[in-house]
């Protein structure tokens, strides 16, 4: 997994390609955290994302509620193939914002 | 290239003896990744020792086993412990440790082979107790759930770490219908989602139905037939439709043998 951290508007952008594993969810967790923690709405960009393993998820679940309590927002933007059917399976993408892609996104 | 050139599961000619008692004799056995494959037998066809061949729990007599690449017959400890992490074995009675909690249960292998903050692993545990219907339960001694909880307890610390390969073995057996539906659907979720490779060891044949893309059947320690399920139900070998129809088996009685077995105790 590689990641790369663009703003976008108000947002702080974290796209991720590759897989998301046990081995480097710990990273994807620290840039979450981080970016919520300084006060900034995110958009997970999961366009470029080809696999998330539970790990992965149990980080978007444990930033998700942090934007939550800090009145941040958590979007994921483009999640397609397995990474959408793990949101599926898990019915986290009923709870996650989910948009297709940040054509809709605005100041 | 042969179908078994890309298998994550490749068993050549293995023989396995208990004993002077022959079990398996040579097996061939391939499993694609992706694949969801059934073992199906009556009692005492080497299904089960089949399924523990696999994990390296057994030593064969000859043959290859190889999984996930690893040849499992000679490989190290270190080579088997790897292995190990990338594979999820969910036992029958479910295998939980009784002065544990579910949680800690299912946790335990994230905590013993990962370095994951506390708060991913609670979250992670509290999700395969969601996906299979055990969310609540954390807390509680397995002493306290009933069979099938156990069952799907023991599923999800077997898929805790989301293990490429998972072995189940008989995930209906005890379970009362509806429960079981609800398990042959979660394996064919699970590897939809998570595209495990998942191997099963059951004698029950709607669940086998359900979801094999392929059914290896063993009779007598040898593979009868592998197949999809339509090839499985259009066999025309006897034994086969003997097992799907559930009729008993009519083995032929060789007198002399039967005598000397009942005198001697040998065969």
């Amino acid at each position: 997994m590689t990641y790369q951290q663009t703003t976008h508007l108000k947002y702080q952008q974290l796209h991720l390609t590759g897989e998301v594993d046990l081995h480097n969810s710990p990273i994807v967790r620290k840039q979450l955290l981080n970016i919520l923690n300084e006060g900034s709405s995110v958009l997970v960009d999961f366009s470029a994302l080809s696999y998330i393993d539970s790990s992965g998820i149990a980080t978007l679940v444990e930033a998700f509620n942090l934007a939550k309590t800090k009145a941040l927002t958590l979007t994921i933007v483009g999640a397609t193939g397995g990474p959408l059917q793990v949101l599926e399976l898990t019915n986290l993408n009923k709870v996650f914002t989910l948009i297709e892609s940040l054509e809709g996104i605005k100041e | 290239m042969n179908s078994a050139a890309n298998a994550i599961i490749d068993v050549k000619n293995l023989v396995s003896h208990y004993g002077d008692r022959q079990i398996l004799k040579n097996v061939d056995f391939s499993v694609q990744p992706g694949e969801v494959r059934v073992i199906m037998g009556g009692s005492g066809s080497g299904k089960s020792t089949l399924l523990n061949h696999l994990l390296a729990l057994l030593k064969p007599t000859s043959g290859t086993i190889e999984v996930d690449g690893v040849d499992v017959v000679n490989a190290d400890r270190k080579t088997l412990a790897k292995l190990r992490q990338k594979t999820g074995v969910a036992f029958q009675g479910g295998a939980l440790f009784s002065s544990m909690t579910v949680g800690e249960n299912i946790k335990l292998p994230l905590q013993q082979h990962t370095d994951l903050d506390d708060h991913t692993i609670d979250i992670m545990t509290r999700l395969k107790l969601e996906l299979m219907n055990l969310a609540g339960f954390e807390d509680l001694m397995p002493s306290e759930l009933s069979g099938g909880m156990l069952k799907r307890a023991g599923l999800a610390r077997a898929v805790i770490m989301d293990p490429k390969l998972l072995f189940f073995d008989e995930p209906s057996a005890g379970l009362d219908p509806v429960t079981s539906v609800e398990l042959d659907e979660l394996i064919l979720k699970l590897k939809a989602a998570m595209n495990m490779t998942v191997v099963v060891v059951t004698h029950e044949l709607e669940s086998a139905f359900k979801i094999a893309d392929k059914i290896t059947v063993l009779f007598d320690g040898e593979v009868a037939i592998t197949g999809t399920v339509d090839e499985i139900k259009n066999s025309t070998d006897e034994r086969i439709q003997n097992l799907i129809n559930r009729r008993p088996r009519n083995d032929v009685i060789d007198a002399e043998q039967y005598l000397q077995r009942l005198t001697t105790g040998k065969n």
